[in-house]
């Protein structure tokens, strides 16, 4: 088939990908519990949250889970620049199957519990009151409660667990080299924190998948979210150490893993995962992005881990591009979704407007849920020191000089470049002080046009930026198209911009007849049938369906005589009634 | 007595067989290794490895000294001394690291409280008739080992041959030392058992890992709302 387009033999895909915005989450973790009351209250997965809600700084759950040099998650380059799993190749996993080296233990995550409540009503009459004890669901013994899946709360324990967080380590080792005075500091008064919800990344190129040695897990190529096949994993948990983002759980009671998964049941009828539905902050953003396939393991590659950011930029396609819209539609995309790709908000926030970035992208996986990063920190620090906090000259020197918040969200969400979060930061900050002016009636000053240029944005932009943040509708914040309407187009073939739509693979060409006669071949299309009839139709005089090669249906049909099959016969009409009931 | 010799295999390969097929196709949820490692892992890391590099070792050993005829390693100059040495040493190291693995395994097992208390009465009957099989395989190589020890490929391994040709030749298996009967007799229990204890994940050794792409791209199943078929029993009216 000659197509003449920009990258030819693209292979397009739809990805659902979600936004969070940081500066929005206040940390009350709701889409914990309901995504845990939805999918993982049962026995086995007591301690597993499909989506959990981090303090940074802090350690994570599971404790310390950015640690590969200890639970070698992701993709790491060999000696030759070639991508391979950090926990070892194909070999080094058969042949360590029997006992996984590096799998978290229930202790890293946490030892789930229940209470002895039977003893409240049971204890017998004494003096003192009775308690319910701690009892372990894993051991059913009684316990001491010493860790949870959110223990560091807050900064909670900071000063004792704050230097173990993997990013506070990593920075301070940089600080050691470089003999800076300045520390992540975890007193009171000095510290920074915001909360860091985490669900599977659905990534591009998921390591949990490339690490099942049965084949369980997969992509689903038509909205690449990443599923574990429950009737093939065989329990060898491969994919627990494989993700470095410990989203495979292990269910210790069927001896499978599960995980995240995009609440795929919601989303294929177009509604919001329950953890964003469920969001107080209306945080979350879900929406269609679309990429090229056949870049995925090239941006994977990227020599330099402060390049990743870029390379998975360029991965994801602009669906205003028609040529881009045309692949997609060659590549068997339906049309609502291309629609919903270019409506998509996700796709306004990470390409579009560049304030999303995302988690930890040196681990090579290409992670599809982004974080827009949180500006309050600085804000927080500036009104501390009694300065406007919605002023953007502040806040762009604020962003510079409070070299902390920055360093460490860049350490999240860059590989350590300060370059992409500052950006975003600026963006935000521009967005704040030029819409407190609009809200306070003020005169346009030339500081906020200098803002507004400063981040490369016109005001309209802003503006649009703006409501996408702050105001934006349910609508607009899930632009989620269904399973069923893909599906519905794809029976039903639509015309391809820019292309014939009779150019369908095997299809009729122009003759409409297979090799075999009329009833050979594959099915024509009935946009094919229909184009053939009605020229057909044009160039003869005689009734439809007596010359032409073609079936005669009610759309092609121009009234004109009785095409053969087209209505039942006339005299036998009760027994073909009667047929027809069957 | 004879009949043990006749009955019993095939009873067995009929278990195995038939229970292996029941079970991919009404149970393919509960076909996994049941891992522990989640619980405990330092001993298991230790005694799992250990265990099954020993036993799948055991098993070759098995499988070339009762399906490779004599006459065809003294057709390729291996005498019967050679052979008896390599089978001594080892088949006795591999015994040896097997015995070593579940021992460590089963401490493991009866000591730790979260694997007990995960372990079923199914893994109990397992366990007692895998290790009664090895055991008592080891037991009846070194109560044997003198001079060229027993040789079995004179008459278990045929007798074993002739059991595929459907003309059990008993009468071989008569002068069988009682120890090597007993061996024979619940190894052939513990096959017939592999397809309903977790020994299933025997079957499902995931060579192909070696030649799949790693990423697995799957459509979702069009008309099917599920992720699997449906139950027996729980099918959708059309
Ligand atoms: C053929 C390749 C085999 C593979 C890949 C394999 C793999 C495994 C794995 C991953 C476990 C789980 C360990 C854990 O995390 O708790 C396991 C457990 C076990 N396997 Fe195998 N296995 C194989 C063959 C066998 C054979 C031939 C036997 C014995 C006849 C066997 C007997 C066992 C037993 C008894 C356990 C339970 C260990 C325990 O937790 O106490 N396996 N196997
Ligand atoms: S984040 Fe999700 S898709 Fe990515 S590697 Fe982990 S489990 Fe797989
Ligand atoms: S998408 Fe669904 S399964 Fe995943 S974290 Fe959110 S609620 Fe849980």
């Amino acid at each position: 088939m000659a197509r003449n387009s920009a990258a030819p033999g693209r292979r397009v895909k739809a990805q659902i990908a979600m936004v969070m915005n940081l500066d929005k989450c206040i940390g009350c973790h709701t889409c914990s519990v309901t995504c845990k009351q939805t999918w993982t209250n049962r026995a086995g997965v007591e301690y597993v949250w499909f989506n959990n809600v981090e303090t940074r700084p802090g350690q994570g759950y599971p404790r310390r889970w950015e640690d590969q040099r200890k639970l070698r998650g992701g993709w790491e380059l060999n000696k030759r620049g070639r991508l391979k799993l950090t926990s070892g190749g194909r070999f080094k996993k058969l042949a360590t199957i029997f006992a996984n080296p590096v799998m978290p233990g229930i202790k890293d995550y946490y030892e789930p519990w229940t209470y002895d409540y039977r003893n409240l009503t049971n204890a017998p009459l004494g003096d003192d009151t009775p308690v319910a004890r701690p009892r372990s669901l894993i051991s059913g013994k009684p316990m001491k409660i010493e860790w949870s899946a959110n223990w560091d709360d807050d900064l909670g324990g900071a000063p004792q667990y704050g230097e173990c967080d993997p990013v506070v380590e990593k920075l301070h080792a940089q600080e050691a080299r470089a003999s800076v005075e300045e520390k992540i500091r975890f007193s009171f008064e000095q510290s920074f924190m915001f909360y860091l919800p985490r669900i599977c990344e659905h990534c591009l190129n998921p390591s949990c998948v490339a690490s099942c040695p049965s084949g369980a897990m997969y992509k689903r190529s038509e909205d690449g979210i990443v599923l574990v096949d429950q009737d093939r994993c065989r329990g060898w948990r491969m994919c627990v150490t494989g993700c470095p983002y410990k989203k495979v759980y292990f269910n210790h009671t069927t001896g499978k893993a599960e995980k995240c998964t995009m609440c795929y049941p919601r989303i294929e009828v177009g509604l919001p995962t329950v953890c964003s539905e469920t969001c107080v902050g209306r945080l979350r953003y879900l929406g269609v992005v679309l990429y090229d396939q056949d870049r995925v393991l090239e941006a994977a590659t990227t020599p330099d881990e402060q390049d990743l950011y870029e390379a998975q930029l360029g991965v994801l396609l602009d669906p205003e591009d028609p040529e881009v819209r045309r692949d997609a539609e060659l590549a068997g995309i339906p049309y609502d979704w291309i629609e919903a790709a270019r409506n998509s908000p996700v796709h306004a926030l990470i390409s579009r407007y560049r304030v999303a970035l995302p988690l930890h992208p040196e681990y090579r996986t290409l992670p599809m849920v982004w974080y827009v990063p949180p500006l309050s920190p600085v804000v927080e620090a500036l009104s501390e020191t009694g300065h406007d906090g919605e002023d953007a000259g502040n806040l762009f020197g604020a962003i510079d000089s409070l070299r902390i918040p920055l360093d460490y969200l860049a350490e999240l969400f860059t590989a350590g470049d300060t370059g992409p979060v500052r950006t975003a930061l600026e963006r935000l900050a521009a967005m704040r002080s030029h819409m407190r002016r609009i809200n306070l009636g003020e005169e346009s000053g030339a500081e906020d046009e200098d803002a507004a240029r400063r981040v490369g944005m016109r005001p309209q932009e802003i503006e649009a930026l703006y409501r996408l943040l702050a105001i934006a509708k349910y609508e607009e914040r899930y632009v989620i198209p269904t399973a069923a309407l893909g599906d519905a187009d794809r029976l039903e073939e639509s015309a391809l911009p820019g292309g014939c739509s009779l150019d369908v693979e095997g299809g009729p060409g122009m003759g409409g007849s297979g090799p075999f006669g009329e009833e050979s071949g594959p099915v024509a299309p009935a946009s094919v049938e229909n184009f053939h009839a009605l020229r057909d139709r044009q160039t003869t005089d005689a009734p439809a369906g007596r010359h032409t090669a073609h079936r005669v249906n009610l759309l092609n049909w121009d009234g004109n005589g009785r095409p053969e099959g087209l209505f039942p016969k006339r005299k036998r009409a009760s027994r073909d009634s009667e047929g027809e009931r069957r | 007595m004879s009949t043990v010799w006749t009955v019993l295999p095939y009873l067995a390969a009929l278990a195995l067989v038939g229970g292996t097929v029941w079970r991919w196709r009404y149970d393919k949820f509960g076909w996994t290794t049941r891992s522990s490692e989640l619980y405990e892992s330092r001993l298991l890391r230790l005694a799992s490895p250990v265990f099954h590099y020993g036993i799948l070792f055991v098993f070759v050993g098995h499988i070339v000294g009762l399906f490779v005829p004599d006459s065809w390693t003294s057709a390729l100059g291996i005498g019967e001394h050679p052979y008896h040495l390599l089978s001594l040493y080892g088949g006795t190291a591999a015994g040896a690291l097997t015995v070593l693995g579940i021992a460590v395994l089963l401490y493991r097992r009866r000591t730790n409280g979260p694997v007990f208390r995960a372990t079923t009465a199914n893994d109990k009957v397992m366990y007692l008739v895998l290790t009664a099989a090895i055991v008592l395989g080891m037991w009846a190589k070194l109560a044997h080992s003198s001079g060229n020890g027993y040789n079995y490929r004179l008459t278990i391994a045929p007798w074993l041959r002739s059991l595929f040709t459907f003309q059990p030749d008993t009468a071989l298996m008569a002068g069988v030392p009682v120890l090597y009967q007993v061996h024979v007799v619940v190894g052939l229990v513990l096959l017939a058992l592999v397809p309903y204890t977790r020994l299933i994940h025997i079957f499902s050794a995931p060579i192909h890992y070696l030649f799949r792409p790693y990423i697995v791209y799957r459509s979702r199943d069009v008309g099917r709302p599920g992720t699997r078929d449906d139950r027996r029993g729980w099918e959708r009216v059309p």
